[in-house]
């Protein structure tokens, strides 16, 4: 249902409001257009001062970001046969030759595993831990809710060194799956507290009464709890999602050769012979995307009302 | 459908004794209404029977059967929850399926379809079939939830005051739906409602519980006629039995407390003087409001009585009920 306000509002609070809207939306949006633009930029256009506003777009940045390459002096570029392609001629026009791929792109897709799959654990075991605190007599519920909560009232860092030492110990270091793990460990408490918002709100009448039309429990809570619970679960994704994805101290410590994930690697790049930022901004960019389309498609679930109006209460 | 045989169950949620010591038998077929104050017991009743609570003592069958050990699914019952618990993300004809293509029934499609149209068509919610369940009236959801106990064929109807919310034709009509369907399937419900209309039209027999117990079960003419105790005999009639001191009357058999009358024990136009205090004109009936040595009685007069606020009109019980000072009746000397 949606609300209806009793007076329509006037035409000046219309344009007030509407202004102060765009205003917003201008601040917010200006770091991120800069990002963007920046990474179609070429290397002196992205410092040069006064800053470029307008600038003839290039791909510099973007084939940075995905090869490594090395200098070669014209006598060596002359010798070698004409560019394969326009990644080649870009590279070549600065005097360099593509040496091999970056590891951008396995980076990329530890982040996409780790990320995602941690998301996934998350709400899979807290939703049923939920449900199990929202509907059954668990001894000492409270108690064990608060411990739950009580996990994140650490910041997780403090224990980095610990941590350190157990996943050294245990060979989680530098592998998907520890990261994973941690990032479910971090994530699952927020998951189990939204999530049992969500399903308290859910009324038992309905499950009881698939209980009665010949369901098992399990097939009810599949049927009818997690249709219901489909708000709740999307915006608990996103949450877990978002601290997974942008995760970087852990990442930092935790991972090197093999699990890194984007985060910790995008800095790296500018090392590499003088500052890059159009490459920095093209990863940046990149990176945005998963967790920008991963709402976007789950919007729908968001924007719905939580409650239903199906009970009468 | 099947015999459903309670006996002396309890329960308690905490302090709270919600069902102390019931025994009871629906009969294969009997349509059973629950009256009882709110709080008597009568939900907790129907969700032991379904099985949605466990007995702390006693034991349930069905059709012979100890149900102790079975889920709410293998006992096949159907309920209507007094709150009408549609699934919100589903059509109302996904909500009128859902019982048959549950684990347990496994309907065949066409056997689905036409049951889903038969019983639309009754509840006259054909029209509103692939409307989303929260796209509809408190009525037409009430209907739809009565509808997703009628598609199955239980061994019981449980139905917890499902007419309530419903408006006064549409009330009528389905009372008189219901009882067609108990009549002609031979189904055995055990029905909860407040309403006397539809306990006494619908009921083969009426079980009146107080304080978590079955304080009387008989017939509705039983019930209404010989009460075990004052406060089954408040359960029925309107307007409800006047309650008095039992000496205010002469005539009254040692050891009563309390004289109960209905309208229909109390004679106008002899013995002793009342005051009218209010008036109300139904069209078919005119119930008085009067005033008797301090105390308050409502009864009916015809409905082109001309009495007016203010009149006096002359009383005497007949064939009163008495009652003890712990509520139970006391039996007409005689």
């Amino acid at each position: 249902m949606s609300a209806y306000s009793v007076t329509a509002p006037s035409r000046r609070s219309k344009l007030v409001a509407g202004a102060l809207v765009l205003l917003y939306t201008v601040i917010t949006l200006l770091p991120l257009l800069w990002i963007i633009s920046t990474g179609f930029k070429t290397g002196p256009d992205s410092i040069a001062y006064p800053p470029k506003v307008f600038f003839s777009p290039s791909l510099e940045g973007y084939v940075n970001l995905f090869t490594s390459r090395t200098r070669a002096t014209n006598e060596q570029l002359a010798e070698m046969p004409p560019p394969a392609n326009w990644v080649d001629e870009i590279v070549r026009r600065r005097n360099e030759v593509i040496t091999g791929p970056s590891r951008f792109g396995e980076r990329f897709m530890n982040s996409v595993i780790i990320g995602f799959g941690s998301t996934f654990l998350s709400i899979f075991l807290g939703t049923l831990a939920a449900y199990a605190f929202s509907r059954f007599r668990v001894p000492l519920k409270d108690d064990l809710m608060f411990f739950i909560l009580s996990t994140r009232m650490m910041p997780p860092i403090a224990v980095a060194i610990p941590i350190f030492l157990m996943f050294r110990g245990l060979g989680l270091s530098d592998t998907h799956l520890g990261m994973i793990l941690l990032y479910t460990g971090v994530n699952i408490s927020l998951a189990v507290w939204l999530l049992k918002g969500f399903i308290d709100e859910i009324p038992r009448e309905y499950e009881e009464a698939a209980l009665i039309d010949g369901y098992t429990r399990f097939q009810a809570f599949r049927k009818v709890v997690l249709p219901q619970a489909a708000t709740g679960i999307a915006s608990t994704a996103i949450f877990c999602l978002i601290f997974a994805w942008n995760e970087y101290a852990f990442a930092v410590l935790l991972t090197s050769g093999n699990a890194q994930t984007a985060p910790p690697f995008i800095p790296t790049i500018i090392g590499v012979g003088g500052q890059d930022w159009p490459a920095v901004a093209a990863g940046a960019t990149l990176f945005l995307l998963p967790v920008m389309v991963f709402t976007i498609l789950l919007r729908k679930h968001l924007l719905r009302g939580i409650t239903f109006g199906a009970v009468r209460k | 459908m099947a015999e459903v045989v309670l006996s002396h169950l309890m329960k308690s949620f905490g302090p709270v004794a919600a069902t102390q010591d019931v025994s009871m038998t629906v009969p294969d077929g009997a349509f059973v209404v629950l009256l009882g104050p709110s709080g008597a017991g009568k939900t907790t009743l129907l969700r032991l029977i379904s099985g949605l609570d466990k007995p702390d003592a006693g034991s349930i069958s069905i059709g012979g059967q100890d149900v102790a050990r079975l889920t709410p699914a293998e006992r096949n019952v159907a309920m209507v929850f007094q709150q009408y618990s549609l699934y919100p993300h589903l059509t109302v004809r996904q909500n009128l399926e859902f019982p048959l293509k549950s684990p347990v029934l496994r309907t065949p499609q066409a056997e689905i379809d036409s049951k889903v149209a038969k019983v639309a068509e009754v509840l006259r919610i054909s029209h509103k079939l692939d409307n989303k369940a929260t796209n509809l009236s408190g009525g037409e959801m009430q209907r739809v939830s009565i509808g997703r106990a009628l598609v199955r064929n239980p061994s019981i109807y449980l139905m917890d005051e499902p007419l309530s919310s419903l408006d006064a034709k549409l009330r009528a009509d389905l009372r008189i739906e219901l009882k067609r369907i108990q009549s002609d399937l031979g189904a055995t419900i055990l029905y909860v409602t407040h309403d006397q209309i539809e306990a006494m039209t619908l009921a083969t027999h009426v079980g009146v519980l107080d304080h978590g117990r079955l304080v009387q079960f008989g017939t509705p003419r039983e019930i209404y006629e010989s009460p075990l105790t004052l406060s089954v005999a408040q359960r029925l009639g309107q307007p409800r039995i006047n309650a008095l001191p039992a000496n205010l009357f002469p005539g009254a058999p040692s050891g009563a407390a309390t004289i109960a009358l209905r309208p229909e024990h109390i004679r106008l136009g002899e013995g002793q003087e009342a005051r009218v205090t209010r008036v109300e004109r139904l069209g078919d009936q005119t119930r008085l409001h009067l005033r008797y040595q301090g105390h308050v009685l409502v009864t009916v007069a015809d409905p082109q009585s001309r009495l007016e606020m203010g009149d006096a009109v002359a009383i005497r019980p007949e064939n009163p009920l008495y009652f003890d000072p712990q509520g139970a009746r006391i039996a007409r000397k005689g």
